[in-house]
């Protein structure tokens, strides 16, 4: 990995003249102090410098590769709360019985796997050995291009647009990556459930509910999962907001054009301009969906205004 | 505690006897009484012995490395190079020819080191942050916690992306910067704990007495907030396994030849489809040492932290 941002554009061949030149226009003889107020304010106006890679706008840049990310990690976390809340709840109905310990450990494994090497071997077995799903990429190569990015969404973008050949070819590409996403959303999901879930169960109200004989469905659905779903924001929300980081190594493993993909690649060829814009981006996403969880709560539960 | 299998039943139960007496005589006599009922409670539970299991086997193994295998994993046998896993190379070798078998067993100790390093320099980061902010409050309590926001507010693995961009690749900079990256948690919780214990009366008499600030916060306050970064430690340990792994993958970590797992993965990687056991077997000790941390830092709540003990 090249560490010398000059050396990078000019390359290691460039006569001295050239080099300093550069060294100059990129205003690395400042003060570091300087050079950092220097980039600051330009952060403030959007500015994040240019990519030595792409010579386009990092900022440019980062809307080009953001969607793909997005896409991906809604995909993973709408499939890991409709699978993880269900599990959550049934076991925390069912606590300390077969089906709880399974949850369980399916958290625990969740949280323990290397994403990237499940990612790996999923692509073996699904890919290399059975031939049931493609391999990476975001679309096959033959599509690339013909649907126009309205959204950025291929999904959303292929389906405006009818265009079902190419909707089915990245519905099929997307669900191996986001399968592995999906796997720690999925534990996250259903060990908070589970655990806010048990709180609900042991109130009062409960009881109350059960002696006035209500089903046991009404009971757990209707009054104690209430309750449990305005807790369910925040952690969803900080479930998005890691599946953000989780995207870059899953980008790299299926090469999928995201921007946890953009921030690796422009690492190893010295891109400083484009890593720090990339990691703000998402440290800024990060910060806000947090923030929109809160927002949300407050709105959603009262006794937290 | 199986210190009683070399002796006669009857000093094997009056030691059981000492441990259990209801009126300890000493500090050590109670310390111990403690450390037994702890691990009475903790190895009934079933999970995390199969953690601390893990664990041990993992530290006998990183020790024990020279005698389990010949070389060191950095031997190329290149006549020999991917070949299957079989009796000669229960593991397989890799694209030059090296031991995969040796190089997990070579690779536990560099996972330890990562781990303990990272163990090494979090907590007193944490605990001196978090004690201190919240012992003394006031605009020291907001400057230090907004510091930690801001390391809590990035996500672990990009913020540690950038730090060792900018530090250079290699073992020791892929530590400092999880390091940097994790320490903020710790720091909260110290400071929960701080505040919660501030205002008791043992700590109002120790101030009567005269105890400085600093005397009373590594004294009496950080040794109660030990027990709850430690179980966080150990449930952390996993997430830094990982994080080290992804660095390593990414080729940020451990650099050639040494046998980090994660770097193992990424090598093997580009011989995924024809030579499985390349990428797969490194990403399986990953899976099984992290799977152990979990079970262990899941164990160790419950026993430690009776507050959280709706965990089984």
């Amino acid at each position: 990995m090249p560490a010398d941002p000059v050396l990078a554009i000019v390359g290691d061949r460039a006569p001295k003249e050239v080099y300093e030149a550069m060294y100059i226009k990129l205003g690395l003889d400042k003060p570091l102090i300087q050079q950092y107020l220097i980039y600051l304010l330009n952060v403030l106006q959007g500015d994040f410098g240019k990519s030595i890679m792409t010579t386009r706008p990092v900022l440019d840049d980062i809307i080009r590769f953001f969607p793909a990310t997005f896409e991906l990690a809604s995909v993973a976390t709408i499939a890991g709360i409709f699978i993880g809340v269900p599990m959550g709840v049934v076991a925390a109905v069912r606590q300390g019985q077969l089906i709880d310990h399974i949850v369980r450990v399916v958290g625990l494994i969740g949280y323990s796997v290397p994403i990237f090497w499940l990612g790996l071997v999923s692509l073996l077995i699904f890919y290399g050995w059975l031939g049931w799903l493609p391999g990476p990429g975001r679309i096959e190569v033959y599509y690339d291009g013909i649907v126009d990015p309205t959204t950025g969404f291929i999904l959303i973008d292929s389906a405006m647009q009818k265009e079902w050949e190419i909707f089915r070819n990245a519905l099929s590409h997307i669900v191996l990556p986001a399968s592995m996403l999906t796997t720690f959303a999925l534990a996250y999901i259903a060990r908070m459930t589970r655990s806010f879930m048990l709180d609900q169960l042991n109130q009062e109200y409960v009881i109350t509910a059960r002696v006035k004989g209500l089903s046991e469905l009404a009971v757990i659905w209707r009054h104690a999962f209430r309750n449990v779903l305005i807790q369910l924001i925040t952690i969803i929300g900080l479930t998005y907001a890691s599946l953000l980081e989780g995207s870059v190594l899953t980008e790299t493993v299926f090469a999928w054009p995201g921007i946890g993909q953009y921030i690796t690649n422009s690492l190893f060829n010295a891109d400083m301009n484009a890593v720090i814009g990339g990691t703000v981006v998402v440290g800024i996403c990060f910060v806000g969906i947090n923030m929109i969880s809160d927002a949300l709560y407050r709105i959603v539960d009262p006794r937290a205004r | 505690m199986s210190s009683s299998t070399a002796v006669t039943p009857n000093s094997s139960r009056r030691l059981k006897a000492w441990l259990l007496s209801d009126s300890p005589e000493s500090v050590f006599h109670a310390r111990c009484q403690r450390f037994y009922l702890g691990w009475r409670a903790f190895s009934t539970n079933p999970i995390a012995m199969i953690g601390l299991l893990i664990i041990v086997s993992l530290v006998l193994i990183a020790a024990f490395a020279p005698l389990l295998t010949q070389g060191n994993g950095t031997e190329q046998h290149l006549s020999d190079r991917l070949s299957a896993p079989s009796g000669d190379y229960w593991f397989g070798t890799d694209e030059l020819g090296r031991d995969i078998y040796e190089r997990i067993v070579w690779g536990a100790r560099i996972t330890l080191y990562i781990v303990g390093l990272v163990g090494i320099l979090v907590v007193p980061i944490g605990l001196v942050i978090g004690t201190v902010a919240g012992y003394v409050g006031g605009w020291v309590d907001n400057v230090l916690m907004r510091f930690t926001d801001i390391f809590l507010a990035f996500p672990r693995l990009i913020l540690a992306l950038a730090f060792v961009s900018a530090l250079g690749p290699g073992i020791e900079n892929a530590v400092l910067a999880i390091a940097l990256t994790t320490w903020s948690p710790y720091a909260r919780l110290a400071r929960a704990e701080t505040i919660s214990i501030r205002n008791s009366e043992y700590i109002m008499a120790a101030r009567l007495q005269g105890a400085s600030g600093l005397r009373i916060i590594y004294g009496h306050i950080a040794p109660l907030c030990i027990s709850s970064v430690i179980i966080r430690l150990t449930l952390d340990m996993a997430g830094i396994i990982l994080t080290a792994a992804g660095l390593g993958f990414l080729g940020l970590g451990a650099q050639p030849p040494l046998p980090e797992w994660g770097a193992m993965i990424s090598t093997g990687r580009q011989y995924l489809l024809d030579q499985w056991w390349v990428a797969t077997i490194p990403g399986i000790a990953i899976f099984v040492v992290s799977l152990g941390f979990n079970l262990l830092g899941d164990g160790l709540r419950d026993v430690l932290d009776p507050k959280s003990g709706s965990g089984a």
